[in-house]
């Protein structure tokens, strides 16, 4: 232990620890704006100095370990001065429509211009001039409102590692953006909105389809909205409901008061998915196919092996992901049954993702030159859409999914969360190719936050090896594996987000890891109170296929719900 | 062309990207975006990164050179002399900024922070050609000797009105 000054109090701190950390352990908060958990510092933005005893300049906190005898002083005079100098700066080469900004009121920026008492414009100069990207169908990119602090950078080059966007050019001219200052959606970009989520100001965004979803409501489109796992668990922290919350009554009730014809689940097409993955996977391994297959849930990551290894693509399950196989059903066997024209549908999937918006204006997920899905809105304009509405979401009453596509069972809850995918495929294919059910239905093994999980399952004498991916940026040692024909893995899911749905790029802002957790628990708790924990005991599910799509992997399943992917590397390299 | 430049640095190393990057630039005049993608993919670093490193230093350019390649001294001499309005005048008949290239590919204009002939103040290097103590209204029938071929080179030339 180390024993130093701040502020006059005396602190014990461990071995390595920062002044930031060592400060915050007694209650005294430093602003930071490019400082990120669990990455090495950069101390890039200074916001964060303070003053150390016998140093000649002002010290940042953030980078700086704590020593044995060391006096900080983090609010003396030129520490204030200089903080508040930082922020000026920032805020003279900064738009400042905050009255129309789509991040009012969650600003980091904001709040520190707040909470320093920033009263005047003391510096009036040059302002940086740059155009909206707004090329690609997830996200836009706007570095007029960059504050440059990277998080972004770091968050798609350490964390993602990808790497489609970093600094470039110098000085007053330093920008964050792609090569060449392309669009992103020609450059690498997955638009996994991960750096959305780190973003101080509202320098990247989602790319907003509300006004699409209004118009159809107001043209009297028979609307239809359905829910993804992942939203339920995180959409009260919006209104400041206990993190982890389950909101999914409140949710049907406010999506029927927007105007939504229909609220159906998409937990019951996550089900579907399953059906049509584990058959898939039975049949791969069984008639000795293509092996190891990937899960195809996710389209940051098939977008990802689209780009970077298209030489794998035979890997990835043909199946559509869930809220797109919900959307195929209900303008086939749905508007059939109700006997409406499947043009006069419009499906709006509520998603916690960026990437989903990108996948439904793909042009292989379409019927008969009709899209699956019409439009999607993240957590947050579902958000922003029920505040013009007036629906004062707490005091809601709870309602149930319409049916017969809203029921569901815990397998397909658990969709939202890594590892979920894997477990809910193999409590049904263990039924399958066992003949009997699994016992134990919570696998360990997948859950958790390692980056890599890995599992063995014992059926019949054969062993079914599966690896749980946990964010893009841990998955090229496993491609890398499979080229080299070394992977023992038959079944391999993989969720392009850390923790998966439920941290997905259109899920609420936040900054704490424990809030990670606590939605995982949600969708973990969801899973253990349902009646039914395994898709293939799903009752409306299995009338669809009575009724409509005869067997798992049959030839309207494949027609409707399965796809195909194309060499995206292609068309990067512009050959 | 590009691989052979490539291949005389050790791959995955990306140690080697700057003297990697001159050569290229050294082979092409410029690093054509489709060789920086390679370059990237060879010492391994994501192509964002390779293209920061590029814009970063002023000594790379990411598009090609004009035929001809104009320079408007901007050090301090100069300036005193009138040469942001020289500059000024050189964009408005070229119709492009400093750093720019004509569409037809005839003239480059770049600045330079001095071209060390203070004395002929303001100084306009072209090519090899040198031009001092240049007024604005001289510089249509600077720029036209270029627009044909055949120009002498490596030769202090002075305005006629100098003279």
């Amino acid at each position: 232990m180390i024993e130093l000054t701040i502020n006059n109090i005396k602190v014990k701190a461990e071995q390595g620890m920062t002044i930031l950390d060592a400060a915050k352990s007694v209650g005294i908060h430093i602003p930071t704006l490019c400082h990120m958990k669990d990455l090495f510092p950069t101390g890039a933005c200074r916001i964060c100095v303070c003053e150390v005893e016998g140093m000649r300049g002002l010290t940042p906190s953030c980078a700086y370990p704590v020593m044995p005898g060391m006096k900080v002083d983090t609010n003396s005079a030129r520490v204030r001065v200089a903080r508040k100098t930082i922020i000026e700066l920032l805020i003279e080469n900064h738009p400042q429509d905050c009255l129309v900004c789509v991040r009012n009121k969650n600003c980091e920026l904001q709040d520190l211009s707040e909470k320093y008492s920033i009263r005047e414009h003391r510096y009036v100069g040059e302002k940086k001039d740059h155009a909206i990207d707004i090329s690609s169908a997830s996200m836009e990119r706007d570095p007029a409102k960059c504050i440059l602090c990277g998080r972004c950078v770091r968050a798609c080059h350490e964390v993602q590692k990808i790497g489609a966007i970093d600094f470039t050019n110098r000085g007053f001219h330093s920008t964050v953006t792609t090569p060449f200052n392309k669009g992103l959606n020609v450059s690498d970009c997955i638009l996994c909105g991960q750096c959305i989520l780190v973003c101080p100001t509202a320098a990247l965004r989602e790319k907003s389809n509300s006004k699409d979803v209004m118009n159809a409501i107001n043209k009297k489109k028979f609307t239809i909205a359905q829910i993804a796992p992942a939203v339920r668990a995180t959409f009260g922290e919006e209104y400041n409901l206990p993190l982890g919350s389950n909101v999914t009554g409140q949710l049907v009730t406010g999506l029927r008061r927007l105007g939504f014809k229909k609220v159906f689940d998409t937990n019951f097409a996550a089900d579907l998915t399953i059906l049509e993955e584990a058959t898939e996977l039975i049949n791969r391994v069984t008639n000795n196919k293509t092996l190891p297959m990937f899960t195809s849930c996710c389209p940051g990551w098939v977008k990802y092996i689209e780009q970077n290894r298209p030489q794998l693509l035979d890997h990835v399950s043909t199946c559509k992901s869930p809220h797109e196989m919900e959307g195929a059903i209900l303008k086939t066997y749905y508007a059939k049954k109700m006997g409406i024209d499947p043009k006069d549908i419009f499906v709006v999937s509520i998603m916690p993702c960026t990437v989903k918006k990108f996948e439904s204006s793909r042009p292989e997920l379409t019927e008969e030159h009709q899209a699956d899905v019409d439009a999607v809105l993240t957590t947050r304009e579902l958000v922003r859409m029920f505040h013009v509405a007036g629906i004062d979401f707490n005091d809601l009453p709870e309602e149930e999914f319409d049916n017969p596509l809203g029921e569901s069972t815990g397998a397909a809850a658990i969709f939202g969360t890594s590892g979920g995918v894997m477990e809910a495929a193999l409590r049904t294919a263990y039924a399958k190719l066992a003949g009997k059910e699994l016992e134990n239905l919570d696998l360990q093994d997948v859950r958790g936050n390692d980056g890599v999980k890995s599992a063995s399952i014992p059926i019949n004498g054969t062993t079914i090896n599966v690896a749980v991916v946990n964010g893009i940026g841990n998955v090229k040692p496993i491609l890398d594996e499979i080229e080299r024909g070394e992977s023992k893995y038959h079944f391999i899911e993989v969720m392009a987000c850390p923790s998966g749905c439920i941290n997905g790029g259109g899920q609420p802002i936040h900054s704490k890891p424990e809030k990670l957790r606590k939605r995982v628990q949600a969708l973990y708790d969801i899973d253990l109170k349902m009646k039914n924990r395994r898709s293939h005991e799903n009752e409306s599910l299995k009338k669809l296929y009575k009724e409509f799509l005869g067997e798992p992997n049959g030839h309207k399943a494949h027609e409707l719900l399965h796809t195909t992917y194309i060499d995206r590397k292609k068309l990067l390299l512009g050959k | 062309m590009i691989n052979k430049i490539i291949e005389k640095y050790p791959k995955d190393d990306r140690s080697n990207l700057i003297a990697l990057l001159q050569d290229v630039q050294t082979a092409y005049g410029y690093l054509p975006e489709n060789d920086l993608r390679t370059v990237a993919e060879y010492v391994n670093l994501p192509f964002s990164t390779v293209y920061g490193v590029a814009t970063f230093y002023n000594q790379f350019r990411l598009k090609p050179l004009g035929k001809n390649i104009i320079r408007v001294c901007r050090g301090t001499a100069c300036h005193v002399k009138n040469s942001a309005n020289i500059l000024v005048a050189m964009e408005t008949e070229l119709g492009i900024k400093a750093g720019q290239t004509t569409r037809d590919k005839l003239f480059t204009l770049e600045t330079v922070a001095c071209i060390g002939a203070c004395s002929l103040a303001p100084v306009i290097n072209i090519n090899e050609d040198y031009y001092g103590r240049v007024v604005i209204k001289e510089i249509p029938k600077i720029l036209n000797k270029y627009k044909k071929e055949d120009t002498p080179k490596n030769k202090i030339e002075q305005p006629e009105s100098v003279q």
